[in-house]
């Protein structure tokens, strides 16, 4: 059907129109167009807006996304913008230098710290991995031994009334039914900080499954990220897995006590975590050293000093050149706030971190990556002098 | 007709008149090469994609060389040994398993819309089944977490498993996660691929097979059938495209998989692992090359699979088709 809509059209207004449009448009477009020249001028003006780049870890993610938008409200032209892709991305992205600090959940091994030349390791939170489970009839507060642990996830101990397990926990009513064990199935630095345990207290595990982000799972099933796992635990009675304490605490799964070389069993929270951190905090390398042997979770294993230490506790780290001139598009402004963003993180930020449930660093830890911030440099010039 | 200018390739895009009243165009000379672009494009595009993956599994493929493909370890830890074959079984696997639960279900669908539902009705149908196509696969994923996987292990496995468990493939502990689970969700997900373009084809079966079929007395469902024989060719390519879907989806699968390393899993409850669901999940925090180069070869096997299974498909629908054409001559 075709309808004649000239009748409804007045031909003159239609001319007007038209000349019309062809002024206005042009003007309007260029109103727009020196509008945004004068706004961007006008908003540039004061001070020079800074962007930073990081990339790595997941698991820091809250806390540097935390830090990026108070630090932000402090000093308004420098944007931190951390993307976290991971660790093994974030280390690849530091090391061919894309971006101007990375961060991981694992110190940089001996090969990558000789990629990397002239870096800096500055622990900026801690964390913990705790086993969660699902029996029906037990809550929160099953012990478990290292040896034990190992046991289960290696498929050695396979029911819950396993004498091992009885032995440490005389009151509680262990089934006997099979453990199903669950098991992270993405590559993650909460795997390696388990599986490190586990390589600890056992040399099966050392020797078999060993310590990495991904690992050859004897027994188990797999689980993508710590709702994965949680996930299938909580729908799988008599189930174990580990996950991060964050998010173990703000989903209120249970979670067992581990008993560590002091012979206590100790109960995952902040201040275990903390003493952890601070009795592996003695024997800290040099910020410009290799790390690559750091571990809180091997500090603790013989250490029998250390009382009220939960053993399965980490650092994670943000990196940075130690002469930072390597990096490309980096000048004098943006390395002295990267700077002063870092000392800022490891001072005040990290009365941040209790509210995340991330642990805030010890004393004797700042005290270190203080030393360490004051070695970066740009052109050779000591970029802190606080 | 006779055609010495042309390669052949081009000609048919031009008709006759435009052949006959030949007139310099130069806008249809610049058309034409453009479109010749594009299309050359794709060639650049999957050469580039082949180099790419090619180098960058460089240290695996020398490491390894073709035990890559036959070997059942994957040891990223300790003896830094890859090999992908339990992925490539569970991958294959787990697609067949969508296949059989999800074509029936969209052929149905497409035959229901084309041969049996009212028009307004149909619309509905088919708008919500291509809503189905939008969903994201992590929604999928959660989805499957948090609903399929708790109704599937208390509603349907029990059952499964009480009628079924002299089968080994339905025995063993059940975790409500696994292969099943992952087929299930995979079959879900290729519905709407599948029942869209099964209802195309049917619909663009001449009306003169329905009224020959009616004539000599078929009944609906007789005629549905001749439909769909006719069809035959479109019904493959739609399942291919399905298939396609099916092996390259990743974070649904991984998400309900159970992400189990393993040669075969003990029944359809158990766990195991597709190759896009490893490359998924262990690529971020791969530390080493040779790591991520087994990752990328990964990707290079999954991208030959992909191709051997539609160039395979490819040849199914030429054979029917010359199958229907030479039926068509006689």
């Amino acid at each position: 059907m075709y309808i004649d809509f000239s009748a409804f059209i007045n031909v003159k207004k239609v001319k007007i129109m038209r000349t019309l449009f062809k002024i206005v448009i042009p003007i309007v477009a260029i109103a727009i167009i020196a509008g945004s020249v004068l706004a961007y001028q006008y908003f540039q003006t004061p001070q020079q807006a800074i962007t930073i780049n990081g990339a790595g870890a997941t698991f820091p993610f809250p806390l540097m996304d935390k830090w990026a938008a108070e630090y932000h409200k402090i000093k308004p032209n420098i944007q931190i913008n951390y993307q976290s892709i991971g660790s093994g991305g974030g280390i690849r992205q530091y090391t061919v230098k894309t971006v101007d600090f990375g961060a991981t959940d694992a110190p940089l091994t001996e090969q990558q710290f000789a990629n990397a030349t002239n870096t800096l390791h500055i622990p900026e939170t801690i964390g913990g991995v705790v086993p969660t489970y699902n029996l029906p009839g037990t809550s929160s507060g099953l012990k478990f031994s290292g040896e034990v642990l190992a046991n289960i996830f290696l498929g050695k101990i396979t029911k819950w009334n396993d004498t091992q397990l009885q032995a440490l926990n005389p009151n509680a009513n262990l089934p006997s039914h099979d453990i199903l064990v669950v098991h992270r199935s993405d590559g993650s630095g909460t795997t390696y900080v388990w599986t490190n345990y586990l390589s600890d207290v056992s040399s099966q595990w050392r020797t078999t499954v060993g310590k990495s982000t991904s690992v050859n799972w004897p027994t188990g099933i797999g689980g993508k990220g710590n709702e994965g796992v949680a996930g299938i635990v909580s729908q799988n009675p008599h189930s174990i897995g580990y996950v991060e304490f964050i998010y173990a605490k703000n989903n209120n799964l249970p979670w067992g006590f581990v008993q560590n070389a002091a012979g206590q069993f100790v109960e995952p929270s902040l201040e275990t975590f903390t003493a952890a951190s601070s009795a592996a905090a003695v024997t800290l390398p040099k910020g410009d050293q290799s790390w690559s042997t750091v571990s809180i979770v091997d500090s603790l294993v013989n250490n029998t000093q250390a009382t009220g230490a939960y053993p399965i506790t980490s650092f994670t780290y943000l990196l940075a050149y130690k002469e930072l001139n390597v990096v490309p598009n980096m000048n004098q402004d943006k390395a002295k706030a990267l700077v002063q963003f870092l000392w800022w993180a490891i001072h005040d930020g990290q009365s941040y971190s209790a509210d995340l449930a991330y642990v805030p660093l010890p004393q004797q830890v700042v005290v270190n990556d203080e030393a360490t911030i004051r070695m970066i440099t740009f052109n050779g010039q000591q970029l802190y002098t606080g | 007709m006779k055609n010495f200018r042309k390669p052949a390739f081009f000609s048919n895009f031009k008709s006759k008149i435009i052949r006959n009243f030949r007139k310099p165009s130069t806008g249809d000379d610049a058309f034409k090469l453009l479109t010749a672009g594009f299309a050359s494009s794709i060639f650049i595009l999957l050469g580039l994609m082949v180099y790419e993956l090619v180098r960058g599994s460089e240290l695996s493929i020398q490491r390894f060389g073709i035990g890559f493909l036959t070997g059942t370890k994957w040891d990223p830890a300790i003896s830094q040994v890859f090999g992908v074959l339990p992925l490539i079984l569970g991958t294959l696997v787990t697609s067949a398993i969508a296949l059989l639960i999800g074509v029936p279900i969209s052929l149905g669908i497409g035959l229901a819309l084309s041969e049996y539902a009212p028009r307004r009705f149909g619309f509905v149908i088919s708008f919500l089944v291509e809503l189905l196509a939008a969903i994201p696969s992590v929604i999928y994923g959660l989805w499957g977490i948090f609903t399929l996987i708790p109704f599937l292990r208390n509603g349907v496995y029990p059952g499964l498993h009480t009628a079924l468990g002299f089968v080994p493939l339905f025995s063993g502990p059940i975790y409500g996660g696994g292969v099943l689970t992952g087929g299930i969700i995979l079959a879900i997900m290729i519905i709407p691929t599948v029942s869209a373009i099964s209802r195309d084809v049917f619909s663009a079966v001449p009306n003169a097979q329905r009224e020959a079929a009616i004539s000599l007395g078929a009944t609906k469902w007789e005629t549905a059938k001749t439909v769909v024989s006719y069809a035959r060719a479109g019904v493959i390519s739609a399942v291919i495209l399905g298939l396609g879907r099916a092996i390259g989806e990743t974070m649904a699968v991984t998400m309900v998989i159970g992400n189990k390393f393993q040669v075969l899993p003990a029944s359809l409850f158990d766990g195991w692992y597709t190759m896009a669901a490893i490359i998924a999940n262990e690529f971020t925090e791969a530390t080493y090359d040779l790591y991520v180069n087994a990752l990328v070869e990964v990707g290079l096997v999954l991208f030959f699979i992909a191709l051997i299974i539609n160039v395979l498909a490819r040849l199914i629908v030429w054979r029917s088709l010359r199958l229907v054409r030479g039926i068509a001559k006689e």
